[in-house]
C-alpha cells in the first residue's frame, strides 16, 4: 500500500479530534463540573499533583536525616512532624505522592496497553482465538488480585519497578473484559457493516471504528484503576515487596511508623495514611462522576 | 355533551430538561365521548404521547408541570386528585397499552401472575376467582390455548401474542377509557390488522372508549370515529374521520395526507379488488395455493441488461452445540432464493420480520457469507471472488441502512465518514476529496455547511441523506436499501423516497429495495419478491403482484395494508379472513396460534 494512503487518514484523525474537542467532550466536561462529588475528587487529585510538583521546593529533602529532632510532633517548623530518623514527614508525604502518581500511571498504562488489544482482538475475531484469550483473562481474574500482585512482585524481586509491573499485570483482565464486551456489541452495529461494505480491512475497522468507540468506558475504568493501583502498590511496599526504604513512599512510611503507633507517635502513620485514603477517594469520585457523565443510560435515569 | 367521558381543555405542559424548559403540549383541546374511538395522530415530537401520559398522571412529577388547562374524566378534575385516588382510576377506569409489550411485561413472572395482579388489587378477587377470570380475559382477546399461555413467560410469546396479553390486562377491570399508545407500531402488518380488529371488537362489545395514539393515518382511517391531528405540541384539527380524510382543513393534515403511501389509489384499488374477489368466493377455505413460481416472471419488453443474478442463495446460521457429539442447532434464514435485477431497475424484497429479507440483502454483498448459491454481479461471480477482488467490487455495490444513527460512526464527522471510501478506492488528493464530498452532499440535498458536523447533530431524515451520500460517493451501480425509510416520519419518508427515485433517474442506479411495507414498495419498485420464512413465496412485476396476487400470503400482506381512506370498500371480516388464510398458508406457526 503506497505511503500516501497511509499518511492521509492519519492527518484526518488529527483534524477530527480537533473538531471533536468542539462538541462532545466539552458537554461532558460541563456536566462533570456540575457533579459536586466529582469536583471534590478532582480537588483531592489536584492537591496531590501540585504537592508532587512543589515537593522539591520545600526546605527539607525527603530523605535527609536530621532535618529536625527525632520523632518531633507536628509544629510550625515541621507541619507533619518528623520521623524516627529526624526526616521531615511533610516532605516525605509530598515526595511519596510523586511516586504514587507515577506508579498509578505506569501500572494503568501497562494494563491498558496489553488489556485493550487483547479485548479488542478477542471480541472482534471471536472463535477459538477469542475464547482462549478470554479464558486466560478469566484465570487471572480468578486469583485474588492482591495475592496475584504479591506473587508477581515476589517473582520479579522486590523493588518499585516490580510493584508497578505487578499492579499493571493484575489490571489487564479488567480492561480486556470491558473492551471485549464493547467490541462484541459494536461489531454488530451497522456502521461497522457499512465499513465492510466500502471494503475496509478488518484491522482498519478495529483500530479506527471500534476501539475509539470504547474510549468512554476505558476512561472510567482507567480513572478508577488509578486509585486501585496506588492502593495495591502501597500495600506491596508496606510488606516489603515494593519500594524499598529509605525511599519516601506512602506504604514504606506506614510500615516504618507502625512500631510507633502504640508509643504515641501517631503522625508517622496518620499523614501517609490520609494521603493514601484521599488520593484513592479522589480517583474513585472522579471515576464515578465520569461514568455518570459518559454513560447516557445512567444520566437519563437520574 | 352529556355523554362526554374525557375532556381536555386548553392543556399546556412544560417539561424542565437539563437544557432548559420545553413545551411539548400547548393549548390542547380534546374530548372523548363514552364508547367512542378517537385517533390522536402526529409525528415524533408532536406531543401526542405526553398528552396520553398527562391523562394517566404518569408524567415524571419532578420535571413535568401542567401549566394550564384542565383534564376532566367522568366529571372529576384529574389534576385535583391525590396520588391514591389517581392510582384507583389508573388501571381501573383508565387503562393503557404501550408500543412495546416486551418491555411492559415483567420478564420474571408468568402471564398468570401478571394478569391476576390487577384483578386482585382492584376487584379484590380471590386467587381462584382471579385465575378463572384471567382465563376468560385471554379468551376474550382471541387467545386459544389459554392454559399454556397463562403458565408461560413473556419471552415465550410472539409480539402479537404479547400485545394481546397486554390488552387482556388493560381490559381486566373493564375500564371506561383505553389509551393505546402506538399499539401496533412494533408489529408486522398482518399482526397489526388483527390487533386493531381486536381493539375495535372490544370497543363495540364493552362500550369502552379508546384513545388510539399513532403516527399512521392509515391506522386511524379504518378504526376511529374521530381524529385529532397534532403537530409541534399544538392541535391542528379535530374532525370526524370521514370528514378529515375527505376535506382536511389544516395545512399540516393536507400535507400529511399527500405524503402517506397507503393513501395511494393504486394500493387502495388493489385491496378493494382483492376483498371483492374474496367475497365472491364461498369462503369455505378453498384457497388456491400456488407454489412459488420458479421461473421469475418479468416484463417481456424489458431489454435492460441483467446486473445482478442470484441463484439458489441460502444462508444457514449455526447455533451453539448443545451437547458434544450432537449436531449444532441451525436456522435457515434464507432458503434457495433466486432472482435477477436489470440495470436501472428496482427490485423490492418484501416480507415480515424473520422472513430473511435483510439477510438476503446482506448476503448479496457478502456482509453475511452465504452458505450456498451463486451471486453474479455484472458478470463477476461474487461468491468466489478473492478478498482483493471483493474489495474492488464493493465500490460498485453499496448499502443504505434502516437505522440512520447506528449506521454512521458517532465519533466521525461527515467529512471523515465520506472521505474514507474515497481514500480507500481512489487516488484523489484532499482538495479533490472535499470537492467530491460537497458534490455528493448537494445531490442528496445537503450543503457544504454540513460537512464538518457529527451524525448526532442531524435529524433522522438528514442522517438518511448522509447514509445515501455515503453509498453514492463511489458511483456504485447497485445500491441495496435495507428498510431505508421505515424509521422516518411520513413527511420525511416521502422526501427521501422522492430523492431516491430522482437519483435513480439521474445516475442510472439499480436498487434492491428491502421493505416490510407494500405501499412504499408500490411507489418504488419495478419488480417484487415476496419472502416468508426464508423462502420466496411469489415474485412478479408490481402490476402482477398488486392486480393478480397468486399466493395467499401475498394477498394477506396486501389486505393488511392500513389504507388511509375511510371510504375504501373493504369489509373488515373479509380482510381478516384473507389475512388469516395467508398467514396459515405461509405456515407461520407463532402467528397461527393467535
Amino acid at each position: 500500500m503506497p505511503d500516501t494512503t497511509v499518511s492521509a487518514p492519519a492527518s484526518g484523525v488529527r483534524a477530527a479530534s480537533c473538531d471533536r474537542a468542539g462538541s462532545r467532550p466539552t458537554t461532558a466536561w460541563r456536566l462533570l463540573v456540575r457533579n459536586r462529588l466529582a469536583m471534590v475528587g478532582l480537588v483531592f487529585i489536584a492537591i496531590w499533583t501540585i504537592g508532587a510538583l512543589v515537593a522539591g521546593l520545600l526546605p527539607y529533602s525527603p530523605t535527609a536525616t536530621g532535618a529536625g529532632g527525632l520523632l518531633e510532633p507536628p509544629s510550625a517548623a515541621h507541619l507533619f512532624g518528623t520521623d524516627n530518623f529526624g526526616r521531615d514527614i511533610l516532605a516525605r508525604v509530598l515526595a511519596g505522592g510523586r511516586i504514587s502518581l507515577w506508579t498509578g500511571l505506569i501500572a494503568v498504562g501497562i494494563s491498558l496497553l496489553i488489556g485493550v488489544p487483547i479485548g479488542a482482538i478477542s471480541g472482534f475475531l471471536g472463535g477459538v482465538v477469542g475464547a482462549v484469550l478470554m479464558r486466560v483473562m478469566d484465570v487471572l481474574l480468578a486469583f485474588p488480585s492482591l495475592v496475584l500482585a504479591m506473587a508477581i512482585a515476589a517473582a520479579l524481586g522486590p523493588g518499585l519497578a516490580s510493584a508497578m509491573i505487578a499492579v499493571g499485570v493484575v489490571g489487564i483482565p479488567e480492561f480486556a473484559r470491558i473492551v471485549y464486551s464493547q467490541t462484541r456489541s459494536l461489531r454488530e452495529r451497522d456502521f461497522v457493516e457499512a465499513g465492510r461494505a466500502i471494503g475496509l480491512r478488518d484491522r482498519t475497522i478495529l483500530t479506527r471504528h471500534i476501539v475509539p468507540n470504547t474510549v468512554a468506558p476505558i476512561l472510567v475504568r482507567a480513572t478508577l484503576g488509578m486509585g486501585y493501583a496506588i492502593l495495591t502498590a502501597a500495600s506491596l511496599s508496606f510488606i516489603g515487596l515494593g519500594a524499598q526504604p529509605p525511599t519516601a513512599e506512602w506504604g514504606v512510611m506506614i510500615s516504618d511508623g507502625r512500631g510507633y503507633i502504640i508509643s504515641g507517635e501517631w503522625w508517622m502513620t496518620v499523614f501517609p495514611g490520609i494521603a493514601i485514603a484521599t488520593s484513592i477517594l479522589g480517583f474513585n469520585l472522579v471515576g464515578d462522576g465520569l461514568r455518570d457523565v459518559l454513560d447516557p443510560r445512567l444520566r437519563t435515569s437520574r | 355533551m352529556a355523554d362526554t367521558l374525557l375532556s381536555i381543555e386548553n392543556l399546556s405542559i412544560r417539561i424542565d430538561t437539563s437544557r432548559g424548559p420545553i413545551h411539548p403540549v400547548r393549548g390542547l383541546d380534546l374530548t372523548i365521548a363514552r364508547g367512542e374511538m378517537v385517533g390522536l395522530v402526529g409525528e415524533s415530537g408532536s406531543g401526542k404521547s405526553v398528552t396520553a401520559m398527562s391523562i394517566t398522571g404518569l408524567l415524571p412529577a419532578r420535571q413535568a408541570h401542567i401549566t394550564g388547562g384542565h383534564i376532566r374524566f367522568d366529571g372529576r378534575d384529574l389534576a385535583a386528585l391525590s396520588d391514591r385516588q389517581m392510582r384507583e382510576i389508573r388501571g381501573k377506569d383508565i387503562a393503557t397499552i404501550f408500543q412495546e409489550p416486551m418491555t411492559a411485561l415483567n420478564p420474571v413472572f408468568t402471564i398468570r401472575d401478571q394478569l391476576t395482579e390487577p384483578l386482585r388489587q382492584h376487584l379484590r378477587l380471590g386467587r381462584r376467582q382471579a385465575a378463572d377470570r384471567a382465563g376468560q380475559l385471554l379468551d376474550m382477546v382471541g387467545i386459544r390455548n389459554t392454559a399454556r399461555v397463562l403458565a408461560g413467560y413473556p419471552h415465550e410469546l410472539s409480539g402479537g401474542m404479547r400485545q394481546r396479553v397486554m390488552i387482556a390486562m388493560a381490559m381486566a377491570c373493564e375500564p371506561k377509557l383505553l389509551i393505546a399508545d402506538e399499539p401496533t407500531t412494533a408489529l408486522d402488518v398482518t399482526t397489526q390488522l388483527q390487533i386493531l380488529d381486536l381493539i375495535m371488537d372490544l370497543q363495540e362489545q364493552h362500550g369502552t372508549a379508546v384513545l388510539l395514539i399513532t403516527h399512521d393515518l392509515g391506522v386511524v382511517a379504518q378504526t376511529c370515529q374521530r381524529v385529532a391531528v397534532m403537530y409541534g405540541g399544538e392541535l391542528q384539527e379535530t374532525a370526524p374521520t370521514d370528514q378529515l380524510f375527505a376535506a382536511p382543513q389544516a395545512d399540516y393534515t393536507k400535507r400529511l395526507l399527500s405524503f402517506i403511501p397507503s393513501a395511494n389509489e393504486h394500493v387502495i384499488e388493489a385491496v378493494e379488488a382483492l376483498a371483492e374477489g374474496s367475497t365472491g368466493r364461498d369462503g369455505s377455505g378453498s384457497v388456491r395455493v400456488e407454489a412459488r413460481t420458479d421461473a421469475p416472471t418479468e416484463a417481456p419488453d424489458d431489454d435492460a441488461p441483467v446486473l445482478l443474478e442470484v441463484t439458489d442463495l441460502t444462508k444457514v446460521f449455526t447455533g451453539r452445540r448443545r451437547r458434544l457429539g450432537r449436531p449444532a442447532d441451525t436456522i435457515t434464514a434464507v432458503d434457495g432464493v433466486s432472482f435477477r435485477v436489470r440495470r436501472g431497475r428496482t427490485l423490492a424484497i418484501v416480507g415480515e420480520s424473520g422472513s430473511g429479507k435483510s439477510t438476503t440483502g446482506r448476503a448479496l454483498l457478502r456482509l453475511h457469507e452465504p452458505t450456498s448459491g451463486t451471486v453474479t454481479f455484472n458478470g463477476a461471480d461474487l461468491l468466489s471472488a478473492s478478498d482483493d477482488e471483493l474489495r474492488r467490487l464493493r465500490s460498485q455495490m453499496q448499502i443504505v441502512f434502516q437505522d440512520t444513527y447506528a449506521s454512521l460512526d458517532p465519533r466521525w464527522t461527515i467529512h471523515r465518514a465520506l472521505a474514507e471510501p474515497l481514500r480507500l478506492h481512489t487516488d484523489l488528493d484532499d482538495a479533490a476529496i472535499r470537492a467530491r464530498i460537497v458534490e455528493v452532499l448537494e445531490t442528496v440535498g445537503l450543503g457544504e455547511e454540513h460537512i464538518d458536523r457529527f451524525p448526532h447533530e442531524f435529524s433522522g431524515g438528514q442522517r438518511q441523506r448522509i447514509g445515501i451520500a455515503r453509498a453514492l460517493i463511489l458511483n456504485p451501480s447497485l445500491v441495496v436499501c435495507d428498510e431505508p425509510v421505515s424509521a422516518l416520519d411520513v413527511s420525511v419518508q416521502a422526501q427521501v423516497l422522492d430523492l431516491m427515485k430522482q437519483l435513480q433517474r439521474d445516475l442510472g442506479l439499480t436498487y434492491v429495495f428491502i421493505s416490510h411495507d407494500l405501499s412504499v414498495v408500490e411507489m418504488m419498485a419495478d419488480e417484487i419478491v415476496v419472502m416468508s420464512q426464508g423462502r420466496v413465496v411469489e415474485q412478479g412485476t408490481v402490476e402482477q403482484i398488486f392486480t393478480a396476487p397468486q399466493h395467499p400470503y401475498t394477498k394477506a400482506l396486501l389486505a393488511a395494508i392500513p389504507i388511509a381512506d375511510p371510504n375504501a370498500r373493504v369489509d373488515r371480516a373479509v380482510r381478516r379472513c384473507i389475512v388469516e388464510r395467508g398467514v396459515a398458508a405461509a405456515d407461520l406457526p407463532e402467528k397461527a396460534v393467535a
